[in-house]
C-alpha cells in the first residue's frame, strides 16, 4: 500500500510539474522511452546528467557575466547550449527563459542578462528539486517494489 | 502650423496695407478734384472780379470824361461869352439831357469861385444869399465855391457854398491844384444817405496853358464842376447788369489810407472767413487816391459731387478687388488644405487598408499556431486507447480543427495575396498525379452522391511541367470542391488541355455554330446530352462533339512520353483547366459578384452548402498571379462550367529527373502492353477511362455496347502470347443490362469450359457508387468504383491478375516502418551537449537502431574513416571546434578520396555496378528556417530534423533517405 502512495504521489508530482508547465511532453517522451526501451534508470540517467551540465553552465554564464568587459557570444553559445540539453530533457519553463535570455544576449544587455540570469537559475534551481524529489520517489518506489525493473 | 499662422499675419498685413493704400489714394483724388475745383472757382473769381472792376473804371472814366466836357462847355459857355450863355435852366436842361452819358453821377452842379470881396457882388446880382452846407447863412470867408447851376436831381445843392463842407473844400482845392478829377473820401451822401463819393472838377478860365504850374492852375480857376458819385446805387445797377452776379460779393474800398480802407460799397466786415478773395485795383482817374474792388463768395464753392464719388467709387472698387483676391486666396488655402487633408486621409486608408491586411495575416497566423497544437494534441489522444465515444469525439474535434485550419488558411493566403506577400514556386510536378490527388480528395463525397466524378488530361500537355503545385491543387481544391458541392447528380468533369487547343476547339464552336447546329448539343438517341454523365452541361465544350477533337489520332503510347513534346516557340505555354459540373448553377444575377470574398451566390446557399465564400476569390487572386485568369459559365439549373488558365513552364528533361524533387508517385509499368476492352456507351466518358487506362500503358478498345465487345473478343482468339492476349474487358454499370447481358457472359465462360480460350479476360464494372459494388461483387471479378484514377486502377488490377508489385511501403504504419528501416543499422550521433546524446540515442535505439555516441566533429571524423559499419549519421550543427557543416564537408571529401582509390582499383566490368560510398548525414537542429536547410544542403549533408526528435519529421527525413538510396540503387 506504501508503494500505491509513493506512485500517486509520484504522479502528483509529476502532473503538477506538468499544470505549471515545467517540463513538457518531450518529458513525456523521455519516460515513454524509458518505459518501452527496456532501459531502466534512463530518465534518472538524463536528469542527473542535465542538473549537472546546467548548472556548470549556470556558473559558466555568472562567471562570464562578472567579467568587466562581457563576452556576449560566448555567454550566448552557452545558453544556446543549455536551451538544448532543457529541449532534450523536456525542461519546458527553462527553455523558453533560455531563448529570452539569447534575445538579451543579442541585444548586448548586460542587466537584462544578468536578469535572465537570476530568472534561468531560478527556474533551474526550482525544477532539480522537483526533479531530485522525483527521483527519491522512483527510488523509493523501486525498494517496495523490486520487482519493477 | 507656425507657418500658416505666419502666412496668415502676413495677409492680414496684407489687407491693413491694402486698406491704407486704398484711403490714401482715395484721398489723394478727392483731393485733387477739390483744388481743381478750387482753382476753377478761383479763376472764375478773378475773372469776374477783374471784369467787374474793368467795367466799373470804364464806366467811371466815360462818367469823369464827360463831366470833363461839361466842365469845359460851362468854361466855353459862361465865361467866354459875355453875357453867359448858360443859366440855371439851360444848365438844367442839358444836363438832364446828356444825364446817359454819365450813368455813375446822380447829378452835376457847377460852383463858382467867388472871393471875400466879390461876396456881395455876387450875391446882388444873384439875388440870394450863399448858405453853408447845414443851410445857414455862409459865414465871411476868403473864398467861396457858391453852386449856381445844379441838375435837377441835385436841385437840394442849389445856394450851397461848396467850401462851407470839409470834403468839398478839400477836394476843390485838389481839383483846382491838379486840373484832373478828384475823388472825395466816400460819404453818405446828403439826398440820398447813401455811400457815395463826390467827383469834383475844376473849370479853369480860357487861355490856360497845358504845361502851367499848380499856382497858375490856382489862378486860373473860375470854379467847380462836381458830382455826387452814388456809389452804392451805381454799382449796384452795374453788377445786376452782369451775369453771376448771386454767386460773388463785391466790396469796393477807398484805399488812399492803406491801413484804414473806406469801404465805398458792399456790405462793411465779410461774415466768416472766405479763403477765396480777389483784389482788382481800380483807377478813377484821381492819382492821389487809390481804389481797389474786393470780390469774393458769396458762399464757399460747392464741392462738386465727383470730387466725392469718384473716389468713393474707386475706394469701393478697389476694396472690391482686394476682397476678391483675398477670397481667392481663401479659397485657394481651403482646397490646398482639403487636398492635404485627403492626401492624409488617404495614407492613413492605404495604411489602414495594408494593416489589416497584415493584422489578418498575423491574427490567421497566431491562431494557426495554437490550432496546431490543439490538432497534435488530438492527434495524440486518438493515439490512445479511447472507447468508441471518446474516439468519436476527438475525431469530430479534429475534423473541426481540421475546417478550422482550412479556413484560417484561406484568410491568411487571401491577406498574403492582398499584401503582395505571396511568392509562387517554381517546382517541377507531375500534373496529372495532381490532378488524381485532388480528384481522389472527393472521391468518398462524390461516391455518396452517385454523381460521375472525372479527369482528363490532353495528351498534349507535358507530362512534367514547371509550376507551383501547391497553389494549383489549391485552385483546383476550391473550384472541383464547389462542384462536387453544387451537384446532386450528373457529373463533375474536369478537362485540363493547352490554350492552344483550346481555341482551335472554340473555332470549331463558333463553325459549329454557323453551320445551323444553333449551339446546342446533340443529343443522342435515348435523349440525353452527349456529356459524361448524359446530362447537360452549361459549356458545350465538353460534349463529345469538340471533345473528340481534342484526341489526336497519334497513338497514345507513343503521346505517353510527352517529355519528347516539342513546344515550338518558348518554354511556356498556357494550360487551359475547366471544371464543369451539372450543379445548380449560379443565380444571373449572383453572376458578377462571384468572384467577391465572402460573397456567395445568395444568403441561403451558406444555410444549405456551407463555406465561406472566399474560396474562388483567392482561386482568382491566384491564376491571377499564375499569369492566367478564372472565368465561368452558368446556366441555373443546367450546372458550371469554369476554367482557369495559368502558365506554367515546360520542364526540361534534366530537372524532371532529379528523383528528390518529383512529386510524380511512379506508376507501375507492370501492364504495359496488356489490351483490354472498354464497354461504354458515353464517348466522353469512355475517352476518360481510357485516358486512365492508357497511362498504365494498356491498349484500350472502346466499343459501344458489350454484345459488340464480344464480338471484339472473339476476333482475338487467335492471338497468342500473354501480351497480345485481350486481359481485361471494362464494362460500364449504365451499360450493364443484367437480363440480356448475362447470356453473353454465360456465353463468354463456355468458351472458357470448351477451352477455345486458355484463359478468360477479367472483367470489371466501374461504377459510381459504394451501394453498386455490393450488389455486382459476384457477377464481376472486380467492381471499381469512380472515380478511377491511374493508380487505382493499378492496384486494382494488380490484385486481379495477381502481378508482382513493387512493395510499397507507404500503406504501412509510419512506426513500424522507421523500425523496420532503422533496426540493426549502426547510427552514430554526434552532439556535444550530453543530454541531448543521450536523448536522441535513446529515441533511436526505440526504433532498433545501434547507436554510437561521440561528442565532437572531430572524434566523428576518426571514427568515419573508411571503411567504417556505419549506416547513417546524426550531426549536430552547433558545436565547438568543428561544427556541423565543417565536420560533414570532411567526410565528404573523405567520402570521395575513397571512392576514387576504389574506382581504380575496380576493373570496368565491376565500375558498372560500383556503389559509391556515400553516408547519410542528417542534421539536428533546433532552428529550422530555410537558410539552415539551404546550408545544409550545401555542406553536403542529406536532411534535417529538429531536436528534440520528432516522430514525424524522422521519419520523412529517413523515409526521403531511403527513396534516395533506393533509387539510385534502381
Amino acid at each position: 500500500m506504501a508503494a500505491a502512495a509513493l506512485r500517486e504521489q509520484l504522479n502528483a508530482l509529476l502532473s503538477s510539474m506538468f499544470s505549471q508547465g515545467l517540463v513538457d511532453e518531450q518529458f513525456q517522451q523521455l519516460q515513454m522511452l524509458q518505459d518501452e526501451g527496456g532501459t531502466p534508470g534512463f530518465v534518472a540517467e538524463v536528469v542527473t546528467l542535465f542538473s549537472d551540465d546546467a548548472e556548470r553552465i549556470i556558473a559558466e554564464i555568472a562567471t562570464l557575466l562578472e567579467q568587466p568587459i562581457v563576452n556576449f557570444d560566448k555567454v550566448d553559445a552557452f545558453v544556446h547550449q543549455l536551451k538544448g540539453s532543457s529541449a532534450s530533457v523536456g525542461a519546458q519553463k527553462v527553455k523558453f527563459t533560455c531563448m529570452q535570455f539569447r534575445q538579451f544576449c543579442q541585444e548586448k544587455s548586460r542587466d537584462g542578462c544578468l536578469m535572465a540570469l537570476a530568472v534561468v537559475r531560478n527556474d533551474f534551481y526550482d525544477l532539480r528539486n522537483k526533479f531530485q524529489t522525483m527521483l527519491q520517489l522512483e527510488q523509493q518506489i523501486q525498494a517496495y517494489d523490486p520487482k519493477q525493473q | 502650423m507656425g507657418k500658416q499662422a505666419a502666412g496668415r499675419g502676413w495677409r492680414s498685413a496684407a489687407a491693413a496695407a491694402w486698406v491704407v493704400v486704398a484711403v490714401a489714394c482715395s484721398a489723394t483724388v478727392h483731393w485733387h478734384l477739390r483744388r481743381e475745383t478750387m482753382d476753377r472757382a478761383e479763376e472764375r473769381l478773378v475773372s469776374m472780379c477783374e471784369e467787374r472792376a474793368r467795367m466799373l473804371q470804364e464806366q467811371f472814366g466815360v462818367t469823369v470824361n464827360h463831366v470833363h466836357a461839361l466842365a469845359i462847355l460851362i468854361s466855353t459857355f459862361h465865361f467866354e461869352k459875355r453875357p453867359s450863355a448858360i443859366d440855371q435852366d439851360t444848365f438844367a436842361k442839358y444836363t438832364a439831357r446828356t444825364s446817359f452819358e454819365r450813368p455813375l453821377l446822380n447829378g452835376v452842379a457847377y460852383a463858382q469861385r467867388i472871393f471875400h470881396h466879390e461876396r456881395e457882388m455876387f450875391e446882388r446880382q444873384q439875388g440870394w444869399i450863399m448858405n453853408t452846407m447845414k443851410r445857414e447863412a455862409a459865414p465871411p470867408q476868403d473864398e467861396y465855391a457858391p453852386v449856381i447851376f445844379s441838375q435837377d436831381t441835385v436841385s437840394y445843392l442849389a445856394r450851397i457854398d461848396m467850401m462851407s463842407g470839409e470834403e468839398d473844400r478839400e477836394n476843390i482845392l485838389r481839383a483846382r491844384a491838379t486840373g484832373k478829377a478828384v475823388l472825395t473820401n466816400p460819404f453818405r451822401l446828403l439826398g440820398s444817405n447813401h455811400l457815395g463819393v463826390v467827383l469834383t472838377f475844376a473849370v479853369y478860365r480860357p487861355g490856360l496853358a497845358v504845361d502851367a504850374s499848380v499856382e497858375q492852375h490856382v489862378e486860373a480857376t473860375a470854379g467847380y464842376l462836381g458830382g455826387a458819385f452814388d456809389v452804392e446805387s451805381l454799382v449796384e445797377n452795374l453788377l445786376s447788369k452782369l451775369a453771376g452776379n448771386q454767386d460773388i460779393v463785391v466790396n469796393v474800398y477807398d484805399v488812399t489810407n492803406a491801413s484804414e480802407p473806406m469801404v465805398m460799397y458792399g456790405p462793411q466786415s465779410p461774415d466768416g472767413k472766405i479763403p477765396l478773395l480777389h483784389v482788382s485795383t481800380l483807377d478813377f482817374g484821381d492819382p492821389f487816391r487809390r481804389h481797389e474792388m474786393r470780390c469774393r463768395y458769396r458762399q464757399k464753392p460747392p464741392l462738386p459731387w465727383s470730387a466725392i464719388t469718384n473716389p468713393l467709387g474707386a475706394f469701393v472698387i478697389w476694396m472690391l478687388v482686394g476682397y476678391i483676391i483675398c477670397a481667392a486666396w481663401s479659397r485657394y488655402d481651403k482646397v490646398s488644405e482639403d487636398c492635404r487633408k485627403m492626401e492624409e486621409l488617404k495614407t492613413q486608408a492605404e495604411a489602414a487598408d495594408v494593416a489589416k491586411s497584415q493584422f489578418l495575416a498575423t491574427v490567421s497566423h497566431e491562431i494557426r499556431t495554437p490550432m496546431n497544437g490543439v490538432l497534435g494534441m488530438l492527434d495524440m489522444l486518438l493515439g490512445t486507447d479511447l472507447t468508441m465515444t471518446q474516439k468519436d469525439f476527438a475525431q469530430t474535434a479534429q475534423m473541426c480543427g481540421r475546417a478550422l485550419i482550412t479556413l484560417i488558411n484561406d484568410v491568411l493566403d487571401r491577406a498574403k495575396i492582398e499584401a503582395g506577400k505571396l511568392e509562387l514556386e517554381a517546382v517541377p510536378f507531375d500534373l496529372r498525379s495532381l490532378m488524381d490527388d485532388v480528384i481522389s480528395l472527393f472521391s468518398s463525397k462524390s461516391r455518396e452522391k452517385c454523381i460521375e466524378l472525372a479527369v482528363f488530361v490532353c495528351d498534349h500537355v507535358p507530362k512534367v511541367v514547371i509550376g507551383d503545385p501547391w497553389r494549383y491543387r489549391q485552385i483546383l481544391t476550391n473550384l472541383v470542391g464547389n462542384a462536387v458541392k453544387f451537384t446532386e447528380r450528373g457529373h463533375v468533369f474536369v478537362r485540363v488541355c493547352l490554350s492552344d487547343n483550346s481555341k482551335l476547339e472554340a473555332n470549331k464552336v463558333l463553325n459549329g455554330t454557323m453551320n445551323g447546329k444553333d449551339g446546342k448539343v446533340d443529343t443522342v438517341a435515348n435523349g440525353a446530352f452527349n456529356t459524361l454523365s448524359g446530362f447537360q452541361a452549361a459549356d458545350e465544350r465538353n460534349s463529345w462533339e469538340y471533345f473528340k477533337l481534342l484526341l489526336s489520332d497519334k497513338d497514345p503510347l507513343d503521346d505517353l512520353e510527352c517529355e519528347n513534346f516539342n513546344q515550338n516557340d518558348s518554354d511556356c505555354m498556357t494550360l487551359m483547366i475547366s471544371i464543369e459540373d451539372t450543379g445548380v448553377g449560379i443565380p444571373l444575377h449572383a453572376q458578377d459578384r462571384v468572384f467577391t470574398p465572402f460573397m456567395q451566390a445568395d444568403s441561403s446557399t451558406s444555410r444549405n452548402y456551407g463555406g465561406t465564400g472566399i474560396g474562388l476569390s483567392i482561386s482568382k487572386c491566384l491564376a491571377e498571379l499564375m499569369g492566367g485568369q478564372i472565368s465561368f459559365t452558368s446556366r441555373p439549373f443546367v450546372g458550371s462550367t469554369f476554367t482557369f488558365s495559368a502558365v506554367v513552364k515546360c520542364a526540361c528533361k534534366d530537372t524532371s529527373s532529379d528523383p528528390k524533387r518529383s512529386l510524380s508517385e511512379a506508376l507501375p509499368t507492370v501492364f504495359k502492353g496488356m489490351k483490354a476492352i472498354l464497354v461504354d456507351g458515353r464517348p466522353v466518358r469512355g475517352a476518360v477511362t481510357r485516358y486512365h487506362l492508357n497511362r498504365l500503358g494498356i491498349i484500350v478498345q472502346v466499343v459501344n455496347n458489350l454484345s459488340m465487345g464480344f464480338q471484339t473478343f472473339s476476333g482475338q482468339k487467335g492471338a497468342t502470347g500473354s501480351r497480345e492476349k485481350l486481359s481485361m474487358i471494362f464494362i460500364e454499370s449504365d451499360i450493364w443490362r443484367p437480363e440480356t447481358d448475362i447470356q453473353l457472359l454465360n456465353l463468354l465462360h463456355e468458351l472458357k469450359n470448351n477451352g477455345q480460350v486458355h484463359e478468360l479476360p477479367k472483367l470489371v464494372l466501374l461504377v459510381t457508387s459504394e451501394a453498386d459494388k455490393d450488389r455486382y461483387g459476384s457477377t464481376f471479378d472486380i467492381v471499381m468504383c469512380k472515380p478511377i484514377r491511374a493508380s487505382t486502377i493499378a492496384s486494382c488490377l494488380q490484385q486481379l491478375l495477381k502481378v508482382e508489385m513493387p512493395e510499397r511501403k507507404e500503406n504501412q504504419n509510419k512506426l513500424s516502418f522507421l523500425r523496420s528501416l532503422l533496426i540493426g543499422k549502426n547510427i552514430l550521433i554526434v552532439d556535444d551537449n550530453k543530454v541531448n546524446l543521450r536523448v536522441a540515442a535513446a529515441a533511436l535505439k526505440k526504433y532498433g537502431a545501434k547507436v554510437h555516441c561521440v561528442e565532437s566533429g572531430k572524434d566523428a571524423i576518426s571514427l568515419l574513416q573508411q571503411p567504417h559499419c556505419f549506416d547513417a549519421c546524426f550531426m549536430d550543427v552547433q558545436m565547438p571546434e568543428m561544427d556541423g557543416f565543417e565536420a560533414t564537408r570532411q567526410i565528404r571529401q573523405m567520402e570521395m578520396k575513397a571512392n576514387e582509390e576504389r574506382m581504380n582499383m575496380l576493373t570496368s566490368a565491376e565500375r558498372s555496378t560500383f556503389v559509391e560510398f556515400h553516408l547519410p548525414v542528417l542534421a539536428m537542429t533546433a532552428d529550422v528556417i530555410q537558410a539552415t536547410y539551404e546550408e545544409c544542403i550545401k555542406s553536403g549533408m542529406d536532411g534535417y530534423v529538429s531536436k528534440p526528435f520528432d516522430e514525424e519529421q524522422l521519419y520523412q527525413a529517413v523515409s526521403r533517405l531511403v527513396v534516395g538510396t533506393t533509387e539510385s540503387a534502381v
